[in-house]
């Protein structure tokens, strides 16, 4: 039985993306063909061809393409294989061959950014799951990529970290321009910073389109993906025969919704 | 019954990661503990099953000092499944993975083999008996780490991070059978992030905070309490956050109770 059946799709420079659906519905495996890792590391049959950013993943190797898409595990700890950290974020430039002293510049500008001075000469089973993850993300995007995949990045954080994790992967789409495509479970987090949700059943895509549409759609409810609370809420209020003129997202949307109702009425 | 009477742990005898823990968990209670990175959450529980020990303090499992039980004696009582499957599974094929423990505590060949049949069955791995656990899913790897320790029936059962990489139909899945469990008797106690799940399914919370225990008590008051939450670096349900930005006096955590209030609060449906 295939993991991937028929998967036609367009990402444009600048989504951001929300790849939902069932455990086991074929996401990560998705991803793994947008990185080249299938057909060029794991094993199995793949029809059809996927291009990234005019690259063929049938015709260029995984270290070409991972100039152009990074991408971050489930687990960061399956990721993290230097010594320190410090060693980590110089290991895919290393590997591509990068000289010496570029390396080091490219770290000090990473571990600025990242706010990572106080870890670098740590090992990576040494820090917390939170800071694993960041340097995970510190280590894909030193080679700069267009595209960034997290596949659950929030998977061991708090909700406080999770929150701020999510705030500097908009960040990373807003100021910088990166692609994100995101595997996350916990809907609410990000359906507000989105701009565009793909849900996948069973291999097949079954939905495509902004999260105000995806999450009303009849579809998402034989899936049960799990909608957060305040669109099940919406959901039964409008129910009830009150009238919202649009989806609210977050708390803070719903509250500015209902209190605009209850004004005008 | 676990009882923890002013609890004090540290790793490198410096720090202390516990501070004056002092909790009890009945027999047959079904538990949440929550707070943020950090906080002590694991240590805590691995203090419950001997992996740990505690520096000043001591800890009961079912009134017998866990400094007198080695962890091979507390594994018979507690059943510790660990957020990431992979610390845990190791075996060739998923029936010997779940037959592991029940080989270790001297069962019958024959028992053996009837107990993983009826596990893998509950579980729906049977197709996947003879696989590498390390081919599979990471939501099914966590499943195979949960029926590998509930092949051994444990009284106690812990589970960290039960749902992460799960999703909703897992997750009710998954808590369905906690509650069946804990129906016939089995105390579990759930350490989690996700303060969505613990609302809808958790009835008791205990929240740490940098190694304090900050409350304990029934989630719908815990997670409802602005003040608590903050104390714990935990962000508020989306319902309590809606109560809050509506000026309810109280906040509530069920879709229908909600209901009910913003249909009061706009003065009946339209």
């Amino acid at each position: 039985m295939p993991t991937l059946r028929d998967i036609n799709l367009e990402i444009g420079d600048g989504d951001f993306i929300l790849l939902s659906g069932p455990t086991g519905c074929g996401k990560t495996t998705l991803c793994r063909c947008i990185t080249g890792l299938i057909p060029n590391f794991h094993t199995g049959t793949m029809e059809g061809q996927v291009i990234v950013d005019g690259l063929n993943t049938l015709q260029h190797p995984v270290y070409e393409i991972a100039k152009k898409v990074g991408m971050v595990f489930q687990n960061p700890e399956n990721q993290l294989v230097a010594m320190n950290v410090e060693r980590e974020l110089g290991f895919a430039l290393e590997n591509l061959g990068v000289p010496a002293e570029k390396i080091r510049e490219k770290i000090e500008e990473i571990v600025d950014e990242f706010q990572l001075n106080h870890l670098r000469m740590k090992a990576p089973y040494e820090i917390s799951g939170g800071e694993q993850q960041r340097v995970a993300i510190a280590s894909i995007l030193i080679l700069d990529p267009g595209i960034i995949i997290l596949d659950e990045p929030t998977s061991n954080l708090d909700p406080a970290a999770a929150e701020k994790m999510m705030f500097f992967l908009k960040e990373l789409n807003s100021t910088y321009k990166k692609t994100i495509i995101l595997i996350e479970h916990r809907l609410e987090l990000v359906v507000p910073l989105i701009n565009r949700m793909i849900v996948l059943d069973q291999g097949e895509l079954v939905l495509d389109g902004p999260p105000e549409e995806v999450l009303l759609d009849e579809k998402i409810q034989q899936i049960n993906i799990g909608l957060p609370k305040i669109v099940q809420l919406y959901k039964v209020i409008k129910e009830a025969g009150v009238n919202f003129e649009k989806i609210p997202l977050t708390s803070a949307e719903f509250a500015e919704a209902l209190q605009q109702i209850k004004g005008g009425r | 019954m676990i009882q923890c009477q002013n609890v004090w742990f540290s790793y490198d005898g410096i720090t202390s990661v516990l501070k004056d823990i002092t909790l009890k968990i009945k027999d047959g209670d079904f538990v949440g503990i929550m707070g943020e990175n950090g906080a002590g959450k694991t240590t805590l529980v691995k203090l419950f099953n001997g992996l740990l020990k505690p520096a000043k303090g001591e800890i009961f499992i079912n009134d017998q000092n866990v400094i007198s039980l080695s962890v091979a004696e507390l594994s018979r009582i507690i059943g510790f499944v660990f957020q990431n499957a992979d610390h845990q599974i190791f075996s060739r094929t998923v029936a010997e993975e779940i037959g592991f423990i029940l080989k270790n505590f001297k069962y019958e060949e024959s028992k053996i083999q009837a107990e993983v049949e009826r596990i893998l069955q509950q579980f729906d791995l049977v197709r996947y008996r003879e696989q590498s656990p390390f081919l599979l899913s990471g939501g099914e790897r966590k499943r195979v780490a949960l029926a590998s320790i509930l092949c051994a029936h444990p009284e106690i059962l812990i589970l960290d991070e039960p749902t992460i990489g799960q999703d909703a139909i897992e997750k009710k899945k998954l808590i369905e059978l906690l509650r069946s469990l804990n129906e016939n008797g089995v105390t579990v106690i759930i350490i989690t992030h996700d303060i969505e799940f613990t609302v809808e399914y958790l009835p008791r919370c205990i929240l740490m905070s940098n190694g304090i225990l900050v409350a304990d008590g029934p989630t719908k008051y815990i997670l409802a309490n602005e003040k608590i939450l903050k104390e714990a670096s935990l962000i508020e349900p989306q319902l309590v956050h809606l109560c809050h930005l509506l000026n309810f006096e109280s906040a509530v955590l069920s879709i229908e109770e909600m209901k009910t209030r913003i249909l009061e609060y706009l003065g009946g449906a339209s």
